[in-house]
């Protein structure tokens, strides 16, 4: 033991040693590129490599539907993975102005390392008409690290789950789907677990349901029962007779993904009747407009006069202000801003958050920028 | 120049206020025309540039590691230069403006951008954009009018210093980074004030400034200088460095010089700029107050497009790109209103702004008054106004004007 703690202080000395030299390399190197940072140089040559700002380079892009794709993403060298389920945050440039938005990840972890996320064009939605419709291979897009709660609990023989998934809200389920049940040359491989799994997929029509080919598939070899139902042939689904259904809707655990409205039905429904739900929502309800008002951003020098409908974050992005930004509908907190003094309104909600210098606090009072509007003139720091 | 207030007749006295309106709406449209197509390629555009300009600099340092060979060195010193030039004038410029902010790109926004010049991003986006873009060329408002040490207008005050004028402006060209950064702080200004009574925020810039200068100064003369070292190319590189900002100071001086200071580049009085001036108004007083430099496009590239000074100070926030197809729908607006589109080679552009450096360090009509046979007597009578004090002058100045009415109403009983 003796001659072990020396050599062990030893090395903690040369770890020691390692970390002041590596550190003064490292503001040698900066000294050189000043006022620049080694990274700007290094990004020109290796923008996926380790240390550098998280992106990705887009690597196919494949039709799903007529307006829907599935991209594939070989993420940088720092990306840390994901449990399905989960989504990420994806920066395109679209007509060269970088827009950043959400998107489910729609494969478990992949043996090739790549990522994939699949998008349905939206009516009018600037990113994905891009990515469905323009992206090509080759392009280099901004990553965030996935994140989400909308994830499976460790797996056991006696759980049974129902999925209840509504246009696109399907595309974290499959993710777990894929996961739990990859698809091989010879099929569909259930990796041995007895899981009982009930889907109810909902779309407005058939042919616009992404990925049903892939859970028609999963049906067919006994991985999971599909309830699909299109509104053009079913009628629109009555949540309160979800039981006719799904009859042994008691005994499972519920995981819905899509539009609010969906997920607020499924939400009464449940609690009334004590069941378990997990939600996952893709845009925020705007239910209200706030009164609109005067924006000032003090440290940005910008004035923006708003209506009581658009939000902080897309006005301010909108005139060239760079902002802190997340989910875009109000979970996240990333784009949380100190309100110095002023009123906003929650478009969820309508509440109003005032801020009053001398009574609220000095730092002023946090306001998530992405669902606020102006109730009149407010002071953003910023 | 004279003020146009000042001058024989207003070059703006054909234009009725609905015609400077007219102007206005016309300009925005315009205006709203780029921005209505700006996209994709205007971002490709930014981000090639960045992009050469970035591996121009890497191998150009590279090359300057083996500076002790001549033709390295000469390579180098030029690769260098250009990469500075190119950083500075099309890139710093330009996105500390603001002109690319609509990308959303946190890599390149003005509120993140710092450029390879001594002046810090902060002071310049005060001095430049704020002052100098608003109050263009308003004596007594503008300092860009002389930068506060030389006298570029009829309507500064002469002063015995203005003698000495064109020794430094030539130094502070040579060294004009420097010039900046001393000019955002305002440092002749402030250095007046007793040292205790400084405010806290400009203490806070001048220590900003100095802490970017020693990290500029030790990029370019300690650092670059050292790693050449294992070649023996200590010596030449910290030249090279030198040599290239140098030329990158002498380059950019001349190409701001070009933008207000040649012959004929209008000015304006304090009095005659109204309280609420109109968006028509400030778009004169822009179209009147700059000057272009005709040129290639390779000249176009290198000044930043500040070649188009008439464009960018007219919509200094429009990508720099652009300026070179709005340029023939503003100089037909020009020729419309029947203004004066001054426009002229680089050459001709830098003399004439010198022209005007060594004209105005004497006093109003000096120069003109001046030939070989009453040179003694000219010479007498600057002695007499460098040493007689301010009366003297005062006298002096009051006789030019005097002459200058008599010469006006002269000629319009000519006409």
């Amino acid at each position: 033991m003796s001659t072990i703690a020396p050599s062990g202080a030893r090395s903690r000395a040369a770890a020691h040693r390692g970390t002041r030299v590596r550190d003064a390399l490292v503001r040698a190197v900066e000294a050189a590129t000043t006022p620049l940072l080694p990274a700007d140089y290094l990004d020109l040559f290796a923008p996926l490599r380790s240390g550098a700002d998280l992106r990705g380079r887009i690597v196919a892009v494949r039709p799903e539907t007529a307006d829907a794709a599935t991209i594939e993403i070989k993420p940088g060298a720092d990306w840390a993975g994901h449990v399905p389920g989960q989504y990420l945050r994806i920066g395109v440039d679209v007509d060269g102005v970088r827009q950043w938005r959400a998107y489910s990840l729609t494969h478990g972890p992949r043996v090739d390392g790549l990522i994939s996320i699949t998008v349905k064009a939206v009516p009018d939605g600037v990113v994905s008409n891009h990515l469905v419709h323009q992206a090509r291979p080759g392009t280099l897009v901004h990553l965030e690290q996935a994140t989400g709660d909308f994830v499976l609990p460790p797996l056991t023989a006696d759980r049974k789950f129902l999925f209840v998934t509504a246009g696109s809200g399907v595309t974290p389920v499959i993710g777990m789907l894929r996961n739990l049940f990859p698809v091989t040359d010879s099929g569909v491989v259930g990796l041995g677990r007895p899981l009982d799994i009930t889907v109810v997929h909902v779309a407005p029509s058939e042919p616009d349901s992404i990925f049903i080919s892939n859970l028609r598939e999963l049906h067919a070899a006994g991985a999971i029962h599909l309830v699909a139902r299109y509104d053009d042939v079913h009628g629109v689904l009555d949540v309160q007779r979800l039981e006719e259904v799904v009859p042994d809707l008691a005994e499972r655990t519920t995981y819905a993904c899509g539009p609010a409205g969906l997920l607020d039905a499924l939400a009464a429904h449940h609690e009334a009747r004590d069941l378990e739900l997990f939600t996952e929502q893709f845009r925020p309800a705007t239910l209200v407009t706030g009164e609109g008002g005067t924006l000032h951003l003090e440290a940005s020098e910008v004035e923006l006069d708003l209506d009581g409908s658009s939000t902080i974050l897309d006005a301010a992005e909108a005139a060239g202000v760079l902002m802190p930004s997340g989910c875009r509908m109000g979970i996240c907190m990333g784009c949380v801003l100190p309100m110095r003094e002023g009123a906003v309104r929650d478009l969820r909600n309508g509440e109003i958050t005032r801020a009053v210098p001398g009574e609220t606090d000095p730092g002023g009072v946090p306001i998530q920028t992405c669902i606020s509007a102006p109730a009149g003139a407010c002071h953003l720091s910023h | 120049m004279t003020t146009i207030t000042n001058q024989l007749v207003n070059p703006t006295a054909h234009l009725t206020p609905e015609d400077i309106e007219q102007i206005g709406i016309e300009l925005d449209a315009i205006r709203q025309e780029v921005l209505d197509s700006r996209g994709e390629s205007d971002a490709a555009y930014i981000r090639k540039v960045v992009d050469t300009q970035r591996k121009l600099e890497l191998a150009s340092r590279a090359v300057l590691l083996f500076s002790v060979l001549p033709p390295a060195w000469i390579v180098g010193t030029a690769g260098l230069s250009v990469a500075k030039i190119l950083e500075n004038m099309e890139i710093g410029h330009n996105v500390m403006h603001g002109q690319w902010d609509w990308m959303r790109d946190p890599k390149i926004h003005s509120t993140t951008w710092e450029w390879d010049n001594a002046s810090t991003a902060e002071g310049w986006k005060h001095s430049h954009n704020q002052v100098h873009h608003t109050y263009t060329n308003i004596v007594g408002k503008d300092n860009d009018l002389g930068y506060g040490i030389m006298r570029v207008d009829e309507d500064q005050r002469w002063l015995p210093m203005h003698l000495g004028q064109p020794v430094w402006a030539f130094i502070n060209a040579c060294f004009f980074e420097y010039g900046i950064a001393a000019y955002d702080l305002e440092l002749g200004k402030n250095l007046r004030v007793p040292k205790e009574k400084r405010s806290e925020e400009f203490k806070r810039k001048a220590k900003d400034t100095l802490a970017k200068i020693r990290k500029q100064a030790t990029k370019d003369y300690v650092v670059h200088p050292a790693l050449s070292i294992p070649t023996g190319s200590f010596v030449p590189t910290l030249a090279a460095n030198f040599v290239a900002n140098l030329v990158r100071n002498l380059w950019s001086n001349s190409v701001i010089m070009c933008g207000h200071f040649p012959e004929g580049v209008e000015t304006f009085e304090k009095k005659s700029i109204p309280e609420q001036e109109t968006r028509g108004e400030w778009y004169l007083r822009q179209m009147l107050g700059s000057a272009n430099i005709s040129g290639s496009p390779a000249m176009h590239l290198m000044t930043g497009n500040l070649s188009h000074q008439i464009e960018h100070h007219l919509f200094p926030d429009l990508p720099s790109n652009r300026y070179a197809e709005v340029a023939p729908k503003v100089r037909a607006l020009f020729e419309k209103y029947d203004l004066n589109y001054h426009s002229a080679p680089l050459p001709q552009q830098v003399a004439s702004a010198w022209h005007k450096v060594f004209r105005l360090s004497l006093p109003n009509g000096w120069l003109a008054e001046t030939n070989v046979k009453n040179l003694p007597q000219q010479l007498g009578l600057l002695k007499k106004l460098t040493t007689g004090g301010p009366k003297v002058r005062r006298a002096y100045d009051a006789a030019q004007r005097r002459a200058a009415r008599q010469r006006r109403e002269a000629e319009a009983v000519a006409a």
